[in-house]
């Protein structure tokens, strides 16, 4: 099996004098996982997805993403990789008011320099995957918050990344249409994606395979790791 | 694992200034407005200049630029020479010469009745000219008509139309008084505009002024005619033709050419309203820099996501860049159709035709593209080091 995602020993700090968010991470996430980074507001898990969505680097310690160091990689190659491998699910969904659906999903391949009509095409299909077939040319305006983030979802995986990252992509939802985006997240996983959503919310992350608690910039529990899984049952009970 | 790397269509960056230019209609107006008026300042300027300067060229172009003035200089010790009485005659016999006439300053004065005091008056000028004069100089007369065999021999008088409107004639057969006589206006000519002297002179025949007026029958200025192609090679032949003896002492000069350099000197004046033009320009292209940084300022999530869809920093300063180009670029095409349409209403109005030369507004264009380039640069920037976390900091 493949591995998607590995932390060696990730630190990340902040300011001067320097307070470090993230204190010596190890994380590996292999591929058709579906992993919950669950933890409280100030625990670290903000930073944690920043750094294993390249758009922030690590003060000490190794990132991989799909076994490439990305540490010292360049600004233009970290973008890259984001274009073609890494989709982004945002709590606030980020999508462009005055784009139909097609083009804000289409916009997920802007930055891969394909030709317009390819990308709605392929906008299409992500937008049937995640049942909006018949939601093709409306405005984000006129969807449900729910729709919104299925929306965004389609963005994500339009360009097929080998990781799809959630940040809260159930936070800004009810629990009717949070649910149908936990189901929708459950189906692609079915279907093969990787994804690590972040949540501060323990009872999605108790319904998800592998759940990693994080706190004050450690991770103190993780289901799914073996190495560590002896200190899960301490690290919920605390 | 190599993977390949980020590009953006230049398609797809067209389409992305124009979404942003879109996002805010109401901004975009105000800030393109600057730059708008800036250009149809400096289009107008030159379009009404060039449209009148057209005119002046329309009207040489039908009176011609082919007539030469002579006239007797001063001599080496300043004393004032003469025209020898058979100039004419050596003129006409010029190859390439079609026309040639001559009129003489007479020493005396033109008033309305013999009652007006002898130093009124009114800076107008008698003058004796040969029978020819009309075709030499290309003057048409509003009223009445030219010298004839009948009328010369008389006490009868041509107006120029200053003269005319000066002394208050108003139509042929009132008199005016005249080196002591009365002379009946037989004729009034229109403005000639290549011897604007004529338009304050009253014309007598060189026959009647020998008779009454004591005039010597020797010309003060000759008026020439010839094809255009032949004008340098004559101008440059006269002064020996006319005095042999001290080719030095005859002045020569082509009066059309004055008209064109009056034009010249309008020239410094639109330069002057240019400049003023390129200031409001320049304060257009500080207001689109204005937007610009606010703009930046506003869309730090939407940075932030297409960071985190793939785009690179170039192509973040490139959307922006492209996105205040886009803004100023409208602001000048606006700006040069309302220069033209107020070119063309000045235009209308005065009856002159409208000439805005095309490289005016091409040019104006070119120029704002290069303001909003400058303008959008430091946005730009600003932009591209927009942290690409901004878009999950909500």
């Amino acid at each position: 099996m493949t591995t998607v995602l590995e932390l060696h020993d990730v630190t990340r700090s902040y300011g001067s004098p320097p307070t470090q968010a993230l204190r010596g991470v190890d994380l590996r996430v292999d591929e058709g996982e579906f992993v919950a980074i669950v933890g409280p507001s100030g625990s670290g898990k903000s930073t944690l997805l920043n750094l294993i969505g390249t758009l922030d680097r690590a003060t000490s310690g190794e990132v991989l993403i799909t076994g490439e160091r990305v540490d010292d990689l360049s600004d233009a190659r970290l973008s890259a990789l984001r274009a073609h491998t890494i989709g982004f699910v945002f709590q606030q969904f980020h999508l462009s008011e005055g784009q139909s659906t097609v083009d804000n999903v289409g916009s997920g391949l802007l930055y891969t320099g394909m030709s317009r009509g390819l990308r709605r095409e392929r906008a299409r299909e992500a937008l049937i995957s995640v049942g909006l077939g018949h939601r093709l040319d409306h405005k984000p305006k006129q969807l449900s918050g729910g729709e919104r983030q299925r929306v965004a979802i389609a963005r994500a995986i339009v360009r097929r990344p080998a990781l799809l990252l959630a940040d809260e992509p159930t936070g800004s939802l009810d629990s009717a249409s949070g649910e149908t985006v936990v189901q929708l997240l459950r189906e692609l996983n079915g279907n093969g994606t990787t994804i690590v959503l972040i949540t501060h919310d323990r009872d999605l992350a108790e319904r998800l395979p592998r759940r990693v608690a994080i706190r004050d910039g450690l991770i103190v529990s993780d289901s799914g790791d073996p190495a560590i899984a002896g200190q899960t049952k301490s690290g919920v009970a605390a | 694992m190599s993977v390949p790397r980020s590009r953006l269509r230049a398609s797809d960056l067209t389409g992305l200034a124009f979404h942003g230019v879109r996002a805010h209609p109401m901004r975009a107006v105000l800030s393109g407005l600057g730059i708008a008026i800036g250009i149809a300042a400096m289009i107008a300027v030159i379009g009404i200049s060039t449209s009148s300067q057209a005119l002046v060229q329309q009207k040489l172009a039908e009176i011609g630029t082919n007539m030469l003035t002579i006239t007797a200089g001063k001599d080496y010790l300043g004393h004032e020479t003469k025209l020898s009485p058979d100039a004419l005659a050596r003129i006409r016999h010029l190859d390439g010469v079609e026309e040639a006439s001559w009129t003489s300053d007479v020493d005396t004065h033109v008033y309305r009745n013999p009652y007006v005091a002898a130093g009124a008056t009114g800076g107008l000028v008698v003058r004796a000219a040969e029978e020819r004069l009309p075709d030499a100089v290309g003057a048409t007369l509003a009223q009445g008509s030219w010298f004839t065999i009948a009328t010369r021999g008389l006490d009868t008088v041509v107006l120029g139309s200053t003269t005319a409107e000066k002394l208050g004639i108003t139509e042929v057969g009132m008199q005016v008084w005249l080196g002591e006589r009365l002379f009946t206006v037989v004729g009034i000519l229109d403005p000639v505009l290549l011897a604007p002297e004529l338009n304050t002179s009253a014309i007598v025949s060189p026959e009647r002024a020998t008779a009454v007026l004591g005039f010597d029958g020797i010309p003060t200025t000759i008026y020439e005619r010839s094809e255009d192609a032949d004008v340098l090679r004559i101008r440059d032949r006269l002064p020996q033709t006319v005095n042999p003896a001290s080719p030095g002492d005859v002045k020569v000069s082509r009066p059309s050419d004055a008209l064109a350099a009056k034009n010249t000197v309008d020239q410094v004046f639109t330069g002057l309203l240019v400049g003023v033009g390129s200031i409001a320009l320049l304060v257009g292209g500080i207001g689109v820099a204005n937007t610009m940084v606010i703009t930046v300022l506003e869309r730090r999530q939407e940075i932030g996501l297409r960071r985190s869809l793939g785009a690179t920093r170039p192509h973040i300063r490139a959307q922006f860049l492209a996105e205040a180009i886009l803004l100023a670029f409208l602001g000048g095409l606006a700006g040069a159709l309302i220069g033209v349409a107020a070119t063309a209403v000045v235009a209308v109005a005065n009856g002159w035709p409208l000439a805005v030369p095309l490289l005016i507004p091409v040019g104006g264009l070119i120029a704002t593209i290069a303001v909003g380039a400058i303008a959008g640069v430091l946005p730009a920037v600003r932009a591209s080091h927009t942290p690409p976390t901004a878009a999950l900091s909500a």
